[in-house]
């Protein structure tokens, strides 16, 4: 059986369109030796030089064998991971079942819900809340020992959610505990398991489509899982909206927990509160700072004009990679996703990890000096501008407003 | 303590960009550096292995250029290098690279402790260090901010929940990834240079493995498939404030003003 994947046409290649190809693929995975071209292993076939390269020269083919063994109809739902932080409903979850909800509906399959916890909870009322967004079944796994997160219990208490309700597609909130616990249980699955997705999408056949920034660039992928089932994927708070609370119409399905899963050598041995921490996924209002910030003082200006407008300091990676900013100001894939109501970037390129974590803001204001930079393709408002000309004199302005309104209201 | 650290060879700059007319990918050089997140796993196991003796090996996937990764944390102070390369492994995913992982990890022997970085800064996915855990069938946690052996077969952890830390007791083998930060990990040593080297890095390829498979390796094992990679959607209606500075600051202002946040 023919393997699936690119293949060269060696007798096309020659050194030239060696070389062409070489140029051609951005991850370096053609190698070219002794008048061989051959991919190597950072090869991500992404297929660039099959559409681009020189016609004929490399070609994809799909398996043969393209059932993959799995039957697409035997796999019904759209089933949701309700994870509970103390006893209460992480804000994820509405979110994912208000999706859920869309993608079913498009395939007619009912939304199902895991939820894991204990007795000592209100498993009642968490039930209750969960189909109030619209769930059709919430299967429901509680037990003292499943109080606090212990991976392989949970592992196992999902793994036969999976085998009672063969669901086709599963939501998991991006969460610690999510980006955890679901690639355990898709590797248990062997099947696809895409992180941190910003649009989901269900074709007629069932087939997941899966968006979110790809490489490590400014681009975006659009990934399916066309032969596993069931469907992984995460998503993160704020990415997608809670629905309106609607009338139950669901039921629920109370589930016997194996003490055999609950044993794995792990023992839990305090649950440490963090003091408040500064949440700027929750800020109506972000002054947002990149690269275009030269030096760690001049930071000042850009809190100055954040605590002018009532709002919340945060960056890009770079300034948390230089040392100048908290990992806890970062928007990005590896920092926070927000949504504000307006976010004002400064000095900040764009890139698609960065869109990806501010992309749901309501209105976006950036300020960068060079027109061609990707953040004015998303942004509302575009500023081509030297933010240490415009902050101060934008400073001077409020402070100018505020004086008179004081002023005004005194007399 | 014999303790495995898995780190990845990622892009120098992530500025890559599709041109907007051709749609092909525009690439800024060619450079690389060691996973950034991989650099407080390594660090991790130095100071282990400082403690409780025992060797640190370092595992990565990749083309033949990657050992210089491997070279780098051989100064840094690893013991021993291993890079699993065969062009069969190419367009792996999550899963088939963390199934590759694993079967190097297997051929390589047995380890207390594999450690990892929490995420990529290329894939930025989080999920290898899990999968890879999962497939040797080991218990792991992920973004583990403190690290203690209680005895040869336990270790106390503090993973961090995001809203909170669970402290917990593990048994090794087992599988962690570091939070970032944790730690301040150290530059390679040019002394290490005259002691580590290439000759201490070995290259397994597929015919090494166990399971000879094609199955369940590269593009052939990945559940999942790239479809098409476009750039990111430009919003339709967007408004270019132009003028001197001292017209946008007050174009700025009004509009500030407008949404009450003056």
């Amino acid at each position: 059986m023919k393997q699936s994947g690119l293949h060269i046409n060696q007798d096309k290649v020659t050194p030239e369109i060696a070389a062409e190809l070489l140029e051609l693929c951005p991850f370096n995975g053609f190698d070219y030796a002794g008048g061989v071209l051959s991919f190597n292993a950072s090869c991500r076939v992404c297929r660039i030089c099959e559409r681009r390269g020189p016609a004929g020269v490399v070609s994809f083919h799909e398996a043969e064998d393209d059932t993959g063994g799995i039957r697409k109809e035997d796999w019904k739902g759209v089933a949701v991971f309700a994870e509970l932080e103390g006893g209460v409903l992480s804000p994820v979850v509405p979110e994912l079942i208000g999706k859920a909800r869309e993608l079913a509906k498009v395939i007619d399959h009912p939304v199902i819900i895991l939820l894991v916890g204990c007795p000592e909870f209100a498993m009642e009322d968490l039930e209750q809340e969960i189909l109030s967004y619209g769930a059709d079944v919430v299967y429901s796994y509680s037990h003292p020992e499943l109080k606090e997160f212990r991976v392989l219990p949970y592992a196992a208490v999902f793994e036969n959610f999976i085998q009672t309700t063969t669901p086709s597609s599963v939501l998991v909130g991006a969460t610690n505990l999510g980006r955890s616990l679901a690639p355990r249980v898709a590797a248990r699955f062997t099947t696809g398991l895409t992180a941190d997705c910003t649009q989901l999408e269900m074709k007629d056949n069932t087939d997941l489509i899966q968006i979110r920034p790809a490489f490590g660039g400014n681009i975006m992928a659009r990934i399916i899982t066309p032969k596993h089932r069931p469907q992984f994927c995460t998503v993160r708070y704020k990415v997608f909206s809670p629905p309106s609370p609607t009338k139950p119409f669901g039921r629920v399905q109370s589930m016997e927990v194996k003490p055999e899963w609950l044993e794995d050598n792990t023992k839990v041995l305090e649950i440490l509160e963090k003091e408040q921490e500064l949440d700027i996924s929750e800020a109506e209002l972000i002054v947002a700072c990149g690269r275009g910030i030269r030096s760690p003082q001049d930071l000042e200006l850009v809190q100055q004009l954040a605590k002018t407008l009532g709002g919340q300091t945060a960056c890009t990676r770079p300034l948390v990679e230089s040392g100048w900013m908290d990992a806890r100001h970062q928007i990005g894939l590896s920092g926070r996703t927000v949504k504000p109501k307006l976010i004002l970037t400064l000095g900040i390129s764009g890139a698609v990890q960065f869109a990806a974590g501010m992309g749901g803001s309501e209105t976006i204001i950036a300020i960068n000096s060079d027109p061609k930079a990707p953040i004015f393709n998303i942004a509302d408002y575009g500023i081509v501008g030297d933010l240490y000309e415009i902050l101060p004199i934008l400073l001077e302005q409020i402070k100018a407003r505020k004086t008179k309104e004081q002023g005004e209201v005194l007399q | 303590m014999e303790i495995l650290v898995c780190i990845k060879q990622v892009p120098a700059t992530t500025e890559v960009e599709v041109d907007p007319v051709t749609g092909v990918l525009k690439r800024e050089g060619s450079a690389t550096k060691v996973n950034p997140y991989d650099l407080f796993a390594l660090e991790e196991a130095f100071q282990l292995k400082e403690k409780y003796g025992g060797q640190v090996t370092v595992l990565s996937m990749g083309p033949d250029p990657a050992k210089a990764v491997l070279l780098e944390a051989l100064y840094m102070g690893a013991d021993k290098g291993c890079l699993l390369s065969d062009r069969n492994f190419a367009g792996a995913d999550v899963v088939a690279t963390s199934y590759t992982l694993a079967s190097g990890i297997r051929k390589l022997g047995e380890f207390d402790l594999i450690i990892c970085g929490k995420q990529t800064t290329d894939g930025d996915t989080a999920q290898v260090g899990p999968e890879t855990a999962e497939f040797l069938g080991i218990p792991h946690a992920s973004y583990v901010e403190e690290l203690y052996r209680q005895d040869d077969t336990t270790l106390e952890v503090t993973v961090n929940m995001g809203n909170y830390r669970i402290r917990q007791r593990m048994s090794m083998p087992c599988l962690v990834t570091i939070e970032q930060d944790v730690n301040t990990p150290r530059l390679p040593s040019f002394r290490r240079r005259s002691i580590v080297g290439p000759k201490d890095i070995v290259t397994y390829s597929l015919k090494d493995f166990d399971d000879q498979d094609l199955n369940n390796y590269g593009l052939k094992g990945s559940p999942t498939q790239v479809e098409k990679i476009f750039p990111p959607e430009h919003k339709q209606e967007r408004v270019m404030i132009t003028g001197t500075s001292q017209q946008v600051a007050e174009e700025l202002e009004q509009l500030l003003s407008g949404y009450k946040f003056i």
